[in-house]
């Protein structure tokens, strides 16, 4: 199937030579890696291209990749309904690297970089109301990062005396277990009971 | 039956009075009940839910209030605010940031007031149990009446569970806590 992704992305390498990394076609669907300082250009030039038209920017998101001098991977997921094409804008950062927000841009940026920040601890400069917005008033920490503990550091409880809910360190009365479901000791068997009759019915 | 007047006067006028109350009590029947129980069965056959859902459980909740299961039937009406609910049904999820709000609209019920924990996740977080933000349990916030289990458990299931509850209200309700 010809999406014309691949024209497109030609077209923006001789557009935006200086600011493209790296462009990529994965199961027909156009990655673009970008230089970090150069976003706004980039999804300026998305939006308001003729041949690009990509108007709402659909997700920002993050990735981390611990092992990475630069560990996050900031996703910018865009849609064109003129075209119906979407395209997949990738820049990487790391805990101190601020990255140019988008919101002058896009409006809908606003609330995307709030959720990477309030996660990943993404730093978006020039945002205008960098605050938390998914977790609890005064989190500590960024809940999505790989070093990131799944229990968390705090638990909440009501306290009688207190008269309040109050925070807690973590307490577990039962650790968390970890099923590896490929391990031949634990887990579930590669075939299940009942199972063994499945194949020669045919 | 002739009006008696039946204010006592003299011993003729009281006994008047008898002969007035037998009449009634023969023409009309009567029946004996205490207060506690006249009470209790008072109460658990309105029992007004808070309407608070969380999660998807909240989506089963609203199974059970509608035609199908039709909550109404017991008494079940669900209210918009705390001071006029008598049970919260906790339907879902119940959030760290969540906990504080919880336990303030639990603060503003009037006694005597009741909690449905439902489903998994407000029993002892489910499969959230583990997460940084979730409340392993709604009963760390609020003492909880009845375990509703299940993911999601189904209307009928909340159905029952709000059955257990009036029971357990006629059998331990009492006048003072």
């Amino acid at each position: 199937m010809d999406t014309g992704l691949r024209e497109l992305g030609e077209y923006l390498v001789a557009a935006m030579g200086d600011a493209i990394k790296e462009v990529a076609l994965v199961s027909e669907e156009l990655i673009v890696v970008v230089e970090r300082e150069a976003i706004r250009r980039v999804l300026s030039f998305l939006r308001d291209d003729v041949n690009c038209q990509f108007k709402q920017l659909m997700d920002v998101t993050a990735v981390d990749f611990p092992g990475r001098s630069e560990r996050f991977e900031v996703v910018y997921n865009l849609l064109s309904l003129t075209h119906n094409r979407r395209i997949r804008i990738k820049l990487a950062t790391d805990e101190q690297t601020p990255v140019p927000t988008a919101t002058s841009l896009f409006n809908s940026a606003n609330w995307f970089e709030r959720e990477v920040w309030d996660l990943f601890g993404i730093f978006f400069r020039e945002h205008p109301d960098l605050r938390r917005i998914l977790t609890d008033y005064g989190f500590q920490g960024h809940p999505l990062r790989k070093d990131f503990p799944l229990t968390g550091y705090v638990e909440v409880r009501y306290d009688d005396d207190l008269k309040r809910v109050v925070y807690e360190p973590v307490k577990l009365p039962q650790d968390f277990r970890n099923f590896d479901f490929l391990s031949p000791w634990e887990g579930v068997q590669a075939q299940l009971p009942g199972d063994e009759k499945a194949g020669e019915a045919k | 039956m002739q009006s008696t007047d039946l204010t006592p006067r003299n011993a003729e006028n009281i006994d008047e009075i008898w002969t007035g109350v037998t009449d009634a009590i023969q023409e009309k029947g009567f029946l004996l009940t205490q207060v506690d129980n006249l009470v209790n069965w008072a109460r658990a056959g309105s029992l007004w839910p808070m309407t608070f859902g969380l999660a998807c459980c909240a989506i089963e909740m609203m199974h059970a209030y509608v035609s199908r299961y039709d909550l109404d039937r017991f008494g079940v009406v669900p209210r918009p605010s705390p001071r006029q609910s008598d049970v919260i049904i906790v339907a879902g999820t119940l959030t760290n940031k969540m906990a504080p709000a919880f336990r303030r609209v639990y603060d503003q019920m009037a006694e005597p007031r009741y909690v449905i924990s439902m489903g998994s996740c407000a029993n002892g977080g489910g499969y959230y149990h583990y997460s940084y933000a979730v409340v392993r349990g709604c009963d760390r916030v609020v003492p909880v009446d009845v375990y509703v289990p299940g993911c999601p458990p189904t209307a009928e299931a909340l159905v029952y569970g709000i059955l257990q509850l009036q029971k357990k209200i006629k059998r331990t309700g009492s006048l003072w806590r």
